[in-house]
């Protein structure tokens, strides 16, 4: 299973097996990283399960869909980079993922 | 400041459990207010999801939240709700065995023989800029909702976001304020076509500014704002001079002021008994996601389940004298007359 590292505003770390087919949301929310909230619980509705994904990952993730671009205004600190964890599918593709989660999700 | 409202339960929480429960007490001739924060009843499948399908309402194989709050609103409309939208009840007191008095921060008083909250994931609140220090002109100077037009006149107004709410108080502000500056992270805007193409008219026509980027410091003290950095997308910093600012992010789900009630509660949730999912206090009740038991699911189903328990346990409270039958709609004559069907 893909492996997919979470690291927190902190410099915390979390390296977790991701399942394919569910969400970076999911596989973060299943894991207990923290600064995930998903508030709205996949709905791409919510814009609290924001992530910024790394660099070198950017161009395999790919960009948001204009939906998400929107939701994305409802977000804080966003970065050309951001995304929002429940629009990324969990693909053999993401084996190494890294993803920065932010200090503060809007609540 | 107003009279106070008399009636048998007030329902904190319009969402579909809260919706729900109207219909429950209405069965047992029991009357209903609502209190919700939002404008619009559904709560979070009005606000959260209204065009997501949900799968798992029994015998409704497929419904969108926005379809469920409309039927919902269907069932229950024979029993005639009142509701007040746009209020959040701030003070809850227990003045008699049992008697509730509860306040709205719109100023209205309602005395009920029972409560039940079914406040979900509690009150849908805007999300704050984390900004560094802006708690202290929250209220003073940095506002999340407008709620006198006039406390903006000849003033020079910094608006924050891409949507409609930022949008319509840009529009609706610009004519009085002394200068106006909409501040959003990209050059797209969200919001109905027609308010973006006025807004950029304005623009055009130099009666604002528009700046894309992210506003990154305020300047001022004792809770006055002087001005705000703002980092352009193109990573510029530039600086702009204002006496107000209005973030429009949204809005998040808080617990608010239920947690100031007395209650017993855990991890912000509030434990009911299983049989008929009363707290703690006689007569106040927990119903849908706000409450917690063991084996507790959060879902739509199981907080109308609980609304039907609910509803047979404050029949007690406020029929104390009467023997409660328990009947089935499809069979009885007394619940069909009350569903205007028979």
């Amino acid at each position: 299973m893909p492996k997919i590292t979470y690291i927190e505003h902190d410099g915390t770390k979390h390296t977790v097996e991701g399942e394919l087919g569910s969400t970076v949301m999911e596989t973060a929310l299943r894991n207990n990283v923290a600064s995930i909230v998903a508030e709205c619980g996949g709905s791409c509705t919510c814009a609290t399960c924001l992530v910024h994904v790394d660099e070198k990952w950017f161009s395999v993730v790919g960009p948001p869909s204009a939906e998400e671009e929107e939701q994305l205004d409802a977000a804080f600190e966003v970065k050309p980079t951001s995304r929002l964890s429940c629009q990324i599918k969990v693909t053999e593709a993401l084996d190494g993922l890294v993803v920065h989660t932010p200090a503060y999700q809007g609540r | 400041m107003s009279e106070t409202i008399k009636t048998d339960v007030l329902i904190i929480g319009a969402g579909p459990v809260g919706l729900f429960a109207v219909f429950e007490l209405g069965l047992l001739d029991i009357k209903a207010h609502l209190v919700d924060i939002l404008d619009k009843v559904g709560g979070q499948c009005a606000e959260l999801y209204p065009e997501k399908p949900i799968y798992d309402i029994p015998g409704i194989p497929f419904i969108t939240g926005h379809g469920l709050t409309d039927a919902l609103m269907q069932q229950i409309k024979p029993f005639h709700p009142t509701f007040h939208l746009g209020e959040m009840v701030t003070t809850l007191e227990k003045i008699g065995e049992p008697l509730f008095r509860l306040r709205t921060d719109a100023g209205k008083t309602f005395e009920v023989k029972c409560v039940v909250i079914a406040a979900g994931g509690g009150s849908f609140q805007p999300k704050r800029p984390p900004i560094q220090g802006i708690e202290p002109y929250e209220e003073k100077s940095v506002f999340y909702a407008v709620r006198k037009m006039d406390a903006f006149r000849g003033k020079r107004l910094l608006i924050v976001g891409g949507g409609d709410s930022a949008l319509d108080w840009t529009l609706n502000l610009q004519p009085i304020a002394k200068r106006l500056t909409l501040v959003h992270r990209r050059d797209e805007f969200r919001g109905a076509p027609d308010s973006v193409n006025k807004m950029r008219a304005l623009v055009a026509a130099g009666g604002m500014d528009l700046k894309i980027g992210q506003v990154t410091a305020l300047e001022g003290g004792d809770g006055k704002l002087t001005a705000c950095s703002i980092k352009g997308s193109d990573g510029a910093a530039s600086r702009i001079e204002v006496d107000a600012m209005l973030p429009f992010f949204g809005l998040t789900m808080k617990l608010g002021p239920v947690a100031d009630w007395g209650l017993r509660m855990e991890d912000e949730l509030i434990p009911a008994d299983t049989a008929a999912f009363e707290t703690n206090s006689p007569g106040l009740f927990a119903i849908g996601d706000i409450n917690t038991y063991p084996g507790k699911l959060k879902l739509i189903l199981s907080g109308f389940h609980e609304a039907a328990l609910m509803a047979q346990k404050a029949h007690r409270y406020v029929y104390p004298e009467k023997k409660l039958v328990f009947q089935y709609t499809t069979s009885s004559t007394s619940l069909q007359k009350k569903l205007g069907v028979a």
